[in-house]
């Protein structure tokens, strides 16, 4: 059991350093690439002396290592420091939006994984039969659909046409579940779409490679029912990749969510982040990429965590 | 399908009924007989735009697609056949890269460089190269240990001589299979920054600027949006048709691509 604890425990140490790793690369990647914030923001009509003012008040005449250091610094106490176009507090202004989209993500998972599971499964008892071949076909022409595409062919048949939901998702704090709920329907729809196949695919060749497996074939030739082959058997050694599938689409959902929120301008994170990249707002804009890779990191995290606890074999050491 | 659009993005001057920038017509007139696909939102012609845009979006996405595996697979070969610090820092190099979702690092670092074209290729062709990476340096990794070219060395052969004439013919099959897929991604990812505002600029357009152009129209029930989000959905999908028949046709590839 301890050896167990000290796998997990490795890997927790290993997502730490690798997101500080990324927090140095995001800031790096804002920083030290050819182009001067200053000259952005203000443009190429700037005068010297406004240029050199607002270099001075970001802090760019300090070396690029101890503003790392100050950004850093200011993160694990929470401040995110200020955004440079409106001077608004960029942890407020997070807080609020980061609910909005864990909302809306959480919504289409609760969706998108069952079903993703169930057609799965479908797809595996009816290999090759024309159902496994309906659900795989439309799924590989699923996955080359950008998602503008079914975002706005939802809103004009659904939402325009038949008129059963709104076409823009605006939610506000004094909103109730349900209403909140209705509001999101279109875009949950729409990232649950996108997911949905990639998730299936995956869940469908996880199981097959299970299935395969020489104890599934002693337990057939044993003469045990299918359905206590796939409860007893099959499922628990199933779990483990299923899980891991599950949570990389999750972190993918993190990075559809932000074509999602645009086209159907939803509050949330992403709108937030591309409404600041075309502002060149720095600040904003390394705050928003930090959040971001952490929750991929961190979901990525659990799915090995998981297949840590899961698999029998990792627990002891060779 | 695809070489329809291929035929539309290398002879966009000549088959465009409108130039790109007139204004011919009323805001988002429906399709008539003179405007095929009816105007946008400025009144320019659909179609014509549609043409013209085939040749940003197509000619962007090669160029990003024939950067990263230039890039990826050069490093990649050498790493494996390399080894020591290089590979490992290179690898290391790449995790982390991996480790941020590609659109946002893209916008991160969008957000402080000048927005232009090269730009654009340069950041979509080094940040899809980390994938290409991957696969050459895998591929090679497991080609470096086969008898012919242990026999290469045993000959005397440079370093250059195997990564060139012993491994890159045998590992080009697999990269090749990998081409199609990766050119699809740069569409959609290109689509992607484009839709958001952050790809190409106004009044050049690529298919994801139209559908982000016309996207007010939706609301009023004018499909305009549309019609450039669909060429992107058949574009994509008629060439991810064309890789796996490829790679259908190349058997010793045969199931090399479960669980994708």
């Amino acid at each position: 059991m301890s050896y167990l604890l000290i796998l997990v425990a490795k890997r927790l140490a290993i997502s730490a350093l690798l997101l500080l790793a990324v927090s140095a690369l995001i800031f790096a990647g804002t920083t030290i690439l050819p182009g001067d914030v200053a000259q952005s923001i203000l443009g190429q009509s700037a005068t010297p002396e406004a240029l050199a003012n607002l270099r001075r008040d970001m802090g760019l005449n300090e070396s690029a290592l101890s503003r790392y250091i100050s950004w850093l610094g200011g993160i694990v106490q929470g401040d995110l420091g200020k955004a440079l176009t409106n001077g608004t507090d960029i942890a407020d202004a997070i807080s609020k939006r980061l609910y909005n989209t864990v909302f809306l993500a959480s919504v289409s998972a609760i969706i998108a994984v069952p079903i993703a599971i169930f057609l799965g499964l479908v797809a595996v008892r009816y290999k090759n039969r024309w159902p496994d071949k309906l659900i795989s076909g439309s799924t590989l022409a699923f996955i080359s659909l950008p998602e503008f595409f079914t975002g706005y062919l939802l809103i004009y048949f659904v939402a325009v046409k038949l008129g059963w939901f709104p076409s823009v998702a605006t939610v506000y704090e004094s909103m109730s579940f349900t209403e909140r709920l209705t509001a999101v329907a279109l875009p949950a729809a729409t990232l649950t779409l996108v997911v949905l196949a990639h998730m299936m695919r995956m869940t469908r060749a996880a199981i097959l490679n299970v299935m395969q497996s020489a104890y599934i074939e002693t337990a057939e030739l044993k003469g045990l029912s299918p359905l206590r082959i796939i409860a007893r058997h099959a499922f628990p050694n199933a779990i483990a990749p299923i899980v891991n599938v599950v949570m990389l689409n999750l972190a993918y959902l993190v990075v559809g969510v932000v074509v999602v929120e645009v086209i159907f301008v939803y509050p949330g994170m992403g709108q937030y982040l591309v409404d600041h990249v075309s502002k060149r707002d720095v600040p904003v804009v390394q705050a928003c990429g930090l959040i971001f890779a952490a929750f991929y990191i961190g979901l990525n995290m659990i799915a090995d965590i998981v297949s840590i606890i899961a698999n029998p074999r990792i627990r002891h050491p060779r | 399908m695809t070489s329809l659009f291929l035929l539309a993005a290398i002879f966009a001057p000549w088959i465009a009924p409108h130039d790109l920038g007139d204004t011919v017509g009323g805001v988002w007139e429906p399709s008539s007989s003179e405007f095929w696909l009816g105007t946008d939102n400025l009144g320019r012609d659909l179609l014509s735009r549609m043409i013209y845009g085939a040749r940003t979006t197509i000619f962007i996405a090669l160029m990003a697609t024939a950067l990263s595996f230039t890039l990826g697979s050069v490093l990649g070969l050498g790493a494996a056949v390399i080894g020591g610090w290089l590979d490992q820092v290179l690898s290391r190099f790449v995790d982390l890269l991996m480790s941020i979702p590609t659109l946002i690092f893209a916008l991160v670092v969008l957000s402080v460089l000048p927005a232009n074209l090269i730009t654009l290729i340069l950041v979509m062709g080094i940040l899809d190269a980390t994938r290409v990476f991957r696969l050459a340096r895998a591929v090679a990794v497991d080609i470096n240990v086969m008898e012919y070219v242990e026999a290469a060395r045993l000959r005397g052969e440079g370093k250059i001589w195997i990564v060139f004439r012993e491994i890159l013919p045998n590992a080009l099959t697999p990269l090749i299979a990998e081409l199609g897929l990766r050119f699809i991604f740069q569409v959609l990812f290109l689509s992607a920054l484009s839709f958001l505002g952050l790809g190409v600029e106004p009044p050049d357009a690529d298919w994801g600027g139209m559908v982000k152009e016309n996207k007010d129209g939706i609301i009023f029930g004018i499909p305009a949006a549309l019609i450039p989000a669909a060429a992107i959905a058949i574009l994509a999908i008629s060439v991810n048709l064309i890789a796996d028949w490829v790679l259908n046709r190349t058997t010793d590839l045969k199931g090399g691509r479960s669980g994708q």
